[in-house]
């Protein structure tokens, strides 16, 4: 067994003994993999980010525009002291000011008129025949989340509609996102009975 | 002045990247390009500003004799990567990457599969067929559970065809409203926050 196997197979058991309780090995296991994780972002975000995207275009081909995000970049580091920490608030508009110029176009095409779009199309089905089950759930759904007006009479009912397919979504996402960590976790235990403690093949 | 500066420049930059949309011009498409580029620059530079944090904290633990070794070994988890790095770059077969992959990833993983334990657990003590809604998640659980194990086959040779008709059906349109939903509070939020009514990125005085 190659030394890379068996510190992955102890680090393995280290955090899967926290199923017990909490202990030093698994607290050990966390520091580490906390400050593991912490050392790599880093090095990807200075090599991919800082090398590729500032520091040689700036200083190798001379791209002076380059100069307004290292500035910004810095104006963050205001933060470490008190007095200059109402610097890192330019950088932080210009990200908030950008993404949320860029949200409202995107938003509206992605998420609203694309979604309506789709339910509008499939007011007809495969067969050619009329169907209205996808807007009246739709319609219910968005009715639940509608708090302007109290959820009483045609509201009220077609808001519990709503309620009753929000229980179904949720309940599908919840057997998924079960089935992925279940999934993730045999990986975990075929690395350990093959790979680490050779007792299947 | 602390608040009015960033407030106007929060405008101008939202104002420019929402009519760049419209634009297919060069000029709109640079701008386009190197705000995106700008956004991941200073994404870098806080990332550093939050390691510094984590350092700082972490040493002020340990001189305070709070969890030392603990602290210690995060610290030296954290330094040996960007010595590695620097001494034998990240390329494939890097010390690096051997980090990467016998120590970082398998941990990651593992912690990733510990919440399987800890969902279920959950969904035991929760999941109580008390009103019809309860109910109704109950069901919709159980049968995708149920349809994505090998076990399933056993109740009946129709579950996978029943848990599909429920994701694509039931389940999507209620997720299509979701998504209605979230498309139009975010066109508000990033409207008040252009505008300026939404000042709470603003953090206090």
């Amino acid at each position: 067994m190659d030394i890379g196997t068996l510190i992955a197979g102890v680090l393995t058991l280290a955090i899967l003994s926290f199923l017990y309780r909490d202990n030093p090995f698994y607290k050990f296991a966390e520091s580490l993999l906390i400050g593991v994780s912490i050392g790599y972002i880093l090095v990807i975000t200075f090599n991919n980010t800082l090398m590729a995207l500032l520091f040689e275009p700036l200083f190798k081909e001379s791209d002076l525009w380059l100069i307004i995000p290292l500035l910004l970049g810095l104006l963050m580091w205001g933060r470490f002291h008190k007095k200059t920490a109402f610097l890192s608030r330019i950088s932080i508009a210009v990200m908030i000011g950008s993404g949320a110029g860029v949200a409202i176009p995107a938003m509206l095409k992605e998420r609203t008129l694309k979604q309506m779009s789709n339910t509008v199309v499939s007011l007809v089905n495969a067969s050619g025949m009329p169907d209205f089950t996808g807007i009246i759930v739709i319609l219910g759904v968005i009715s639940y989340f509608y708090f302007s007006r109290e959820q009483k009479g045609a509201l009220g009912k077609i808001a519990k509609v709503g309620t009753y397919f929000l229980m179904i979504f949720f309940g599908t996402t919840f057997g998924y996102t079960v089935m992925s960590r279940m999934s993730t976790f045999i990986g975990r235990m075929e690395f350990l009975l093959s790979d680490f403690l050779k007792l299947i093949h | 002045m602390n608040r009015k500066v960033p407030l106007a420049v929060c405008f101008i930059f939202g104002v420019v990247m929402f009519i760049q949309y419209f634009s297919q011009h060069p000029t709109a498409r640079f701008v386009y390009k190197s705000i995106l580029d700008y956004w991941q620059i200073i994404f870098a530079f806080t990332l550093i500003l939050g390691i510094i944090s984590f350092v700082n904290n972490n040493i002020s633990q340990i001189k305070r004799g709070n969890n030392t070794f603990y602290r210690i070994v995060a610290i030296s988890g954290f330094l040996i990567m960007p010595v590695v790095a620097l001494g034998w770059g990240i390329k494939t077969g890097s010390p690096f990457m051997w980090m990467f992959e016998n120590v970082q990833a398998p941990m990651q993983s593992t912690v990733f599969a510990l919440l399987a334990f800890f969902v279920a657990s959950a969904s035991y003590r929760g999941f109580r067929a008390r009103s019809i809604p309860a109910t109704i998640l109950l069901l919709s659980a159980l049968i995708i559970l149920l349809s994505r194990s090998n076990i399933g086959g056993i109740f009946s040779d129709y579950l996978p065809n029943i848990a599909d008709w429920i994701r694509n059906y039931p389940s999507m349109s209620a997720r299509r409203a979701i998504l209605i939903g979230i498309g139009l509070g975010s066109l508000t939020t990033s409207l008040r926050v252009i505008i300026g009514i939404e000042r709470t990125w603003l953090g206090k005085d």
